[in-house]
């Protein structure tokens, strides 16, 4: 399976214009940033994208330096997209309204432009932003896109990159995730998945009464739990509602003992 | 303080009447043996004096209302307190008489005046209890009358809160993304950007005008409808479709005003905002006799991060019907092979009452 790892970024110097992609599925909120870029000769537009599936795919295959991300979109919104290519681009937020994002950017250091915005706003972020690059400076993804989020809520779907490619998984049909070094895996109708994500970060954006951490290396969807048993070595092996067999640490029991 | 002895003018025309009464009681006097000159001296003055003692009674209804007391402390308050006025009365009567016997011209007159005390002593008596039955039915009055008054304040908060709720509801990122089109309409589509601001201004007014109104007809409501779906057109383009179906027969029906509204939002916000490809929004509008259908249909995205549910605009738009028509109206909604649809039957009714 193919992983887009960290990438090396390219610091654009004061002479070199920030290649810019605009994500908005408004076509007139996009023409906005259009015609404010097309006045600035150091920001180049190197596409135009109208959901997040389209952002994914040219982070990926035209490397711009710099996205201004609408936050609400249909199928992926601006915070999943950061999610999945916060590492490899500089994100300027762009939003009509939303108490939660604006909170988080704050708390974060995030730059945003609130619609409507005037060129000379445009023109403060896409500085600052130029500054981020030069550093190399990247945003807290997860935490953003945390914070951005009523507290209550847990994630209803992980979304996982694949090159330009975006695999939305249903949280319900994740049957368990295992930590794999730096990646976590998530098992998903018989298929195994990859995100550079640590367990403890997937644990935390996962509804805990739903995903019980079993094992060190194992979160488990309590719906795809059959039974929990001993093998020959007195160890507790939690039996999967499709055969399939993973090890319960001590710890793990006791945790699992206290949701059922 | 008593009503009375704070306004002056209220004084003068309660000691205006007790002056007539008087006059009155002297006329009748002036045929008894008195002159109506030795009856106006002897009952005037008595009079207006015990005019003040029967202010009392107001202190005594006040203390012995008529809602919360039984009949009997009523007649037994209104016995005791009359009683204790004739009591008060008798004794102003014999200082005045006595008055008169101390100078020795009037003194004859002192003692046709004791013959008249009985007859006096018992309109004393009554009048204090008129005075009692007076008060009372001031008092039911200016009870009825707050009673009035704080249902219309009770009335007008709840309209208010109403009226707030729907504000709060009115999507401050509707605005601010109107705002942004405008933005960017003013130079590629001037006229575009003109008919927009028209559209809004439009929009706005006509929100906060029928948000006022108890009931509005239903014309007015969906072309209020059509307002938002129009600016929203401007915004997504291509992405919302809109087919109306209206019964024209139906658009005098008195409706809640705004009811249509939070539903028709939800279809721009959760179902065409939610669909890459945008999709078409159904109003549907059909009267049967004395009932109407109306049926909202949007597409929505089953796995949407943001589904189609019975968010606060639904709770909404039910508790509004149910405050106008009760159980008459009835609201259910489904999802169901990709498309969102909210139905509402209601009564038709096009007068207000």
């Amino acid at each position: 399976m193919a992983l887009s790892g960290y990438q090396t970024l390219t610091m654009p110097s004061n002479d070199t214009p920030i290649r810019v992609a605009i994500v908005d599925d408004e076509a007139l909120a996009r023409s906005v940033l259009r015609e404010y870029l097309a006045a600035r000769p150091d920001a180049e537009i190197v596409a135009e994208c109208a959901n997040g599936f389209e952002a994914v795919k040219v982070v990926a295959e035209l490397r711009p330096d710099l996205l201004f991300l609408d936050v609400q979109m249909p199928k992926l919104d601006g915070f999943e997209v950061l999610d999945l290519v916060g590492r490899d681009v500089a994100v300027i937020f762009v939003t009509a309204y939303d108490q939660y994002a604006l909170r988080a950017f704050e708390v974060h250091a995030v730059d945003y432009l609130l619609k409507p915005f005037s060129a000379e706003r445009l023109a403060e972020a896409l500085e600052r932003a130029r500054d981020r690059l030069r550093r190399g400076e990247r945003i807290a993804a997860a935490e953003v896109a945390k914070a951005a989020r009523p507290t209550d809520s847990h994630a209803s779907r992980v979304l996982v990159r694949d090159g330009s490619r975006v695999h939305v998984l249903p949280v319900a049909k994740i049957a368990y995730v295992q930590a794999q070094d730096d990646y976590a895996a998530f098992y998903c109708e018989g298929k195994e998945y990859l995100k550079e994500q640590t367990l403890t970060d997937v644990e935390s954006s996962l509804d805990p009464a739903k995903f019980v951490r079993i094992h060190r290396s194992y979160l488990l969807n309590l719906d795809w739990l059959s039974r929990v048993e001993l093998d020959e070595r007195e160890n507790r092996i939690a039996i999967l509602t499709d055969g399939r067999r993973l090890p319960v640490s001590r710890a793990g029991y006791t945790r699992l003992s206290e949701l059922l | 303080m008593h009503p009375i002895l704070t306004r002056p003018e209220r004084l003068a025309l309660y000691l205006g009447a007790w002056t007539l009464i008087g006059v009155l009681i002297a006329g009748v006097l002036s045929r008894q043996g008195l002159t109506f000159a030795e009856a106006l001296v002897l009952v005037l003055p008595l009079f207006l004096a015990y005019s003040f003692v029967c202010l009392s009674a107001w202190y005594v209804c006040r203390a012995v209302p008529l809602r919360s007391s039984g009949p009997l402390r009523v007649l037994v308050a209104s016995a005791t307190s009359s009683a204790i006025a004739g009591g008060i009365w008798l004794a102003l009567a014999y200082a005045w008489i006595a008055v008169f016997e101390s100078m020795p011209d009037l003194a004859g007159m002192g003692a046709r005046d004791r013959q008249q005390i009985p007859l006096l002593l018992s309109a004393a008596v009554l009048l204090f209890l008129l005075a009692l039955a007076v008060t009372y039915l001031g008092l039911a009055f200016e009870e009825a009358r707050e009673a009035e008054q704080r249902q219309y304040e009770l009335e007008a908060h709840a309209r208010n809160a109403e009226l707030r709720a729907l504000r709060a509801q009115l999507d401050p990122h509707f605005l601010y993304n109107c705002l942004n089109s405008i933005a960017a309409l003013t130079t590629a589509d001037a006229g575009g950007a003109r008919r927009m601001c028209l559209l809004l201004g439009e929009f706005l007014r006509s929100t906060l005008h029928v948000g006022a109104l108890a009931r509005i007809p239903l014309g007015d409501e969906l072309a209020l409808a059509d307002r938002f779906l129009a600016i929203e057109q401007v915004r997504f383009g291509d992405r919302l479709q809109v087919a109306r179906h209206i019964d024209q027969s139906s658009l005098a029906a008195r409706v809640p005003p705004l009811f249509l509204q939070p539903l028709v939002e939800n279809a721009v916000t959760h179902g065409i905002a939610e669909a890459l490809e945008g999709g078409t929004i159904t109003v549907d509008v059909n009267r049967a006799g004395d009932r109407l259908a109306i049926a909202i249909e949007n597409p929505c995205d089953p796995d949407a991060l943001t589904p189609m549910r019975h968010g606060t605009g639904m709770t909404n738009v039910r508790q509004r019907l149910n405050t106008m028509f009760g159980n008459a109206a009835s609201m259910s909604a489904r999802a169901e092979a990709g498309r969102f649809r909210v139905d509402i039957s209601l009564p038709f009714s096009s007068s207000d009452d």
